[in-house]
């Protein structure tokens, strides 16, 4: 049970803002979720590919640098924020690097040439200022304060979940048939890290997109594979899609201008939004699925 | 004659009579069995726990000379005006509709004189009950029949209903007999129909909105009054963690043995868990989040005796509630109506077609002729007395652990006799210190 | 004209100003409201409220006597429980709109979403525009007038609400059917499009109504509930 937020921008030169207006943005949700919050940003896209891993113990880091050159045989880039690091590396590496991160006890949250992914448990406001993310850009990012139904309030367990590359999930509702998927896709080798249901949605879009269906395919199948309440929100590289249930009875509202799509669980999310007065505002449908692809 | 040994008729345990008269009346009608009450079937009860008293290691208190408090407190965490009761045991929300207008009158006459609250239901305030009850909880239910915002500023304390023991997770259905004029109108439908319950609120999903709902409902009575949440004993850790964050003042807990006036046989008997199992993970959650005896607990369901209510402060409990009980201190399945529950197909004890409305005691009816039978002033009495016996059996025991206050009553002061009853009260099994599943 | 500013004043102050008015000529405003919850719940008074902005969930819940304009839009439940009094929307509606009302009318100038008058039990709600799935849900006594188009199961296990749609009804729930538009109808709704200031003809509706064949359990109708 949750707030989410999230903004995909389609006018370049508000990229630098993002942000900052997805900052206020999530801290306008925290009554809906006030254990944990997490942000995915897909920012600038650079050689290679981006990790970011977390770990509760900063020390661990301290020579990370050395040890990831030791093990991949390049020469990594790392960026620590706080309890995140974001390692940069060429494609051909990732797979040795990954293995070799998680063998030093950290945890892997995001991979991909854009996305990096930010979570926590705390007040979102807390949480925004540790990472900083008033002063990061990008394209467009998502954001989620939780509020934990039946999953352990965790770093691992605040959202946005990540089960492919590129790929970001946040949900708010709660579903109730994840259990028997969640082993059904570890049989297609979609391991999931945690016991939340949003987890399992994230692993079965992957899996979705993975053969070969498109963002819009991936969510439409949601409707028939997942049973229970959601309003999904998805990031991929270059994507941005919505869907809720037919039911429909989580909130969701989508503000759209020529330079922007936004979406909030509250319209309060809106409030300080350029052009937000003359902004097209609407609830996505039940059983409807919207998507944005730059 | 044939002189081969023959042997007995033998009935199959698996379609007992029992099971077999229930499929020829699904044969016959094409509908399931809709019945009042709480769960039939045997579970794991408080009968299953033992207090362990005192004697060299501890010290009693003197009966009737040393002092042993009952008082309690809901509603300390965000209301301006709790609810202070002199004794910690409730009267559960069952609604007019259900109950007859004398037997709602009744209710709130012996809760009174007991120094206890009363609570409305699904169907709306009566004058019998706010005039009669010193403390009334308003119930805010899925239906919102006869919801208003006069009758929640004259309430005491407000109960947001996210479900009941006898069926978490469904609504009700109250057969069209009892849909009678008065009934009808204060619910807004037409006479004689059968009324359909939703089982979500038409306003709100999930804790997250229930925070702004509850943020509402404060707003309109000037943040004076507790807001209770009610839940059924379905997954007792998250529901109370969740009533909390979504801001509570009061959670009250229902287990699978709690009554309804009128639900599907099926779901009475087969969804929820029992009450002896609900205590400690809801304790337990309000324990994590530091909530404690701030947020208090209300535990309903089988509760009969001053050692159920003893035993669920034991487990952690603020206070109890009762329905079922109540309704039988008031006169339901009296023996004194055999004849006349005979002639309804059932017996003393077992009648529970509380829907119909023909009930021999006149108290879950709205037929003038039936009502007409519950004096509420005796049967008010009957309800005091009771619950004066209650509390004065739950005090003996509480004294006997040397307690001042039942309050202070621990998990520490039983046994269980089975070890299904240890496990779900994770107390010892009675001359061993084995918790099952909580290792040596 | 008092103006409350909630950019300056805490929520309960707004509300306990606006709940302790009683003459039937004060008028308030109230500013800054960037979409905040329960703004203007529980007023007993024949007082005027603007609303200046969009507001959160339960905005002028449980009203009585009061009229309350808002100047944009609303969220979940607005008017949610009105007993009596006037309640304006100048913008677009979220879900529930009107839900449970007892009475009073509801104006929604906009596009009212999903399960707009649930459960209503005699409160009159006028859409300008169209209405989203599950409307009038189990609605028992009231007026739904909708001048654009009503989404997916219309009026579903309807009790006694009158349903009015001058659009296209995408589809009808379980027990709700069209009905014969009745002289007495007509003027009900010419009333109600007078009073909700709407541009329409009576005579442009269709009426819909429950079938009232689940009102008392019949099993050939069991796969209806």
């Amino acid at each position: 049970m949750c707030g989410i937020v999230g903004l995909f921008l389609k006018n370049d030169d508000l990229c630098p803002k993002l942000g900052e207006m997805l900052t206020d943005m999530l801290i306008t949700m925290t009554d809906r979720g006030p254990d944990s919050a997490g942000i995915a940003i897909y920012g600038a896209e650079g050689e290679g590919v981006k990790i970011t891993v977390q770990s509760d113990d900063t020390s661990a880091f301290d020579g990370l640098d050395a040890r990831l050159a030791e093990a991949t045989g390049t020469t990594p880039g790392i960026r620590v924020i706080d309890t995140h690091a974001v390692v940069t590396l060429p494609e051909a590496a990732a797979d040795a690097a990954v293995s070799a991160l998680e063998e030093m006890g950290l945890r892997i949250m995001a991979r991909g040439a854009s996305m990096e992914i930010f979570k926590e448990i705390g007040l979102p406001r807390d949480v925004a200022a540790r990472f900083g993310l008033r002063e990061m850009g990008g394209s467009h990012g998502i954001g989620h304060t939780r509020m934990a139904t039946e999953s352990a309030v965790t770093t691992l367990g605040a959202h946005p979940f990540s089960t492919a590359s590129d790929e970001c999930l946040v949900h708010n509702g709660s579903l109730s048939n994840h259990n028997r998927l969640r082993r059904e896709l570890a049989r297609e080798g979609f391991v999931t890290r945690t016991e939340n249901d949003t987890e399992v949605g994230a692993a079965y879009i992957s899996s979705r997109i993975a053969g070969g269906a498109n963002l819009g395919e991936a969510l439409e199948g949601t409707l028939q594979d997942l049973d229970g309440f959601f309003t999904f929100v998805m990031g991929t590289r270059n994507g941005f899609g919505v869907v809720r249930d037919p039911i429909a009875c989580k909130p969701a509202v989508l503000a759209e201008t020529e330079d922007y799509v936004a979406f909030g669980s509250e319209y309060r999310a809106f409030a300080d939004l350029p052009g937000i007065e003359s902004a097209k505002v609407w609830e996505p449908e039940p059983a409807t699925v919207y998507f944005w692809e730059r | 004659m044939d002189k081969t040994p023959r042997t007995l008729p033998r009935q199959s345990w698996t379609f007992s009579n029992e099971v077999n008269s229930e499929i020829r009346r699904a044969a016959e009608t094409g509908i399931y069995d809709i019945r009042g009450g709480g769960a039939k079937r045997r579970v794991p009860h408080f009968d299953d726990l033992l207090f362990l008293g005192a004697s060299m290691s501890r010290y009693p208190l003197e009966g009737y000379r040393e002092k042993c408090e009952t008082g309690v407190t809901l509603g300390t965490r965000f209301a301006k005006k709790p609810i202070e009761l002199k004794i910690p045991i409730t009267i559960a929300g069952m609604s007019f509709g259900s109950l007859s207008g004398p037997a709602k009158e009744a209710l709130g006459r012996g809760a009174t004189m007991a120094g206890t609250s009363t609570t409305t239901g699904d169907g709306g305030m009566t004058e019998e009950e706010r005039g009669h009850s010193e403390k009334l909880v308003y119930q805010y239910l899925p239906s919102r029949y006869g919801m208003n915002p006069d009758d929640l500023r004259r309430a005491d304390a407000i109960e947001v209903v996210v479900g009941q023991g006898a069926k978490p997770g469904g609504g009700g259905m109250l057969l069209g007999q009892k849909i009678t004029e008065r009934v009808a109108g204060m619910r807004d439908l037409p006479q004689g129909i059968d009324q359909r319950s939703a089982c979500r609120h038409p306003d709100w999903t999930g804790p997250d909105d229930l925070e702004i709902k509850i943020l509402e409902l404060r707003e309109i009575t000037k943040w004076e009054k507790p807001i209770y949440i009610k839940v059924g004993g379905a997954r007792p850790y998250y529901d109370v963690a969740l009533s909390v964050k979504a801001g509570a003042d009061v959670i009250v807990l229902d287990g699978m043995q709690g009554g309804t006036a009128a639900t599907q046989d099926v779901f009475i008997e087969n969804v929820g868990q029992p009450t002896l199992a609900c205590i400690r993970p809801a304790v337990q959650a309000l324990q994590d989040l530091g909530m404690h005896r701030k947020v208090q607990l209300v535990v309903s369901g089988g509760i009969r005796t001053g050692a159920d209510v003893a035993k669920a402060l034991a487990l952690g409990a603020d206070a109890v509630s009762i329905g079922t009980a109540a309704l039988i201190a008031l006169g339901d399945n009296d023996p004194k109506w055999e004849a006349e529950y005979q002639a309804l197909g059932s017996t003393t004890g077992a009648y529970d077609d509380w829907h119909e409305g023909r009930d021999p005691a006149g108290i879950t009816t709205q037929d003038p002729e039936l009502m007409a039978r519950l004096d509420p002033v005796a049967a008010g009495r009957r309800l005091r007395n009771y619950l004066n016996v209650l509390t004065l059996e739950c005090q003996t025991l509480a004294r006997a652990c040397g307690k001042s206050h039942v309050h202070n009553l621990e998990p520490e002061d039983l046994c269980a006799l089975t070890i299904e009853a240890a496990a779900m009260a994770q107390v010892p099994l009675a001359g061993t210190n084995w918790i099952p599943g909580k290792g040596i | 004209m008092k103006t409350l500013d909630m950019s300056a004043m805490e929520l309960r102050e707004i509300n306990e100003t606006l709940q302790s008015a009683a003459g039937s000529n004060e008028a308030f405003e109230v500013t800054n409201t960037r979409g905040a919850h329960a703004i203007a719940v529980g007023l007993d008074a024949p007082i005027h409220v603007t609303v200046k902005g969009s507001t959160g969930y339960y905005c002028a819940g449980m009203n009585k006597q009061a009229t309350i304009h808002v100047k944009g839009s609303v969220g979940p439940g607005a008017a949610e429980n009105m007993m009596s009094g006037t309640v304006i929307v100048d913008g677009d509606a979220s879900q529930y709109a009107g839900a449970t009302g007892h009475g009073g009318l509801l104006v929604v100038k906009g596009n009212a979403s999903s399960r707009c008058g649930i459960s209503m039990k005699g409160i009159d709600i006028v859409v300008h525009g169209n209405i989203g799935h599950m409307s009038a849900f189990m609605a028992q006594k009231g007026n739904l007038v909708v001048l654009g188009d009503a989404g997916d199961a219309l009026g579903d296990s309807l009790y006694e609400a009158r349903l009015f749609v001058r659009g296209s009804v995408k589809s009808l729930g379980a027990d709700c059917v069209e009905k014969e538009m009745r002289p007495e109808h007509l003027k009900i709704l010419a009333d109600l499009l007078e009073k909700a200031g709407a541009d329409a003809k009576p005579e442009e509706f269709r009426r819909y109504g429950s079938a009232r064949k689940l009102y008392n359990f019949n099993i050939d109708h069991a796969g209806d509930y």
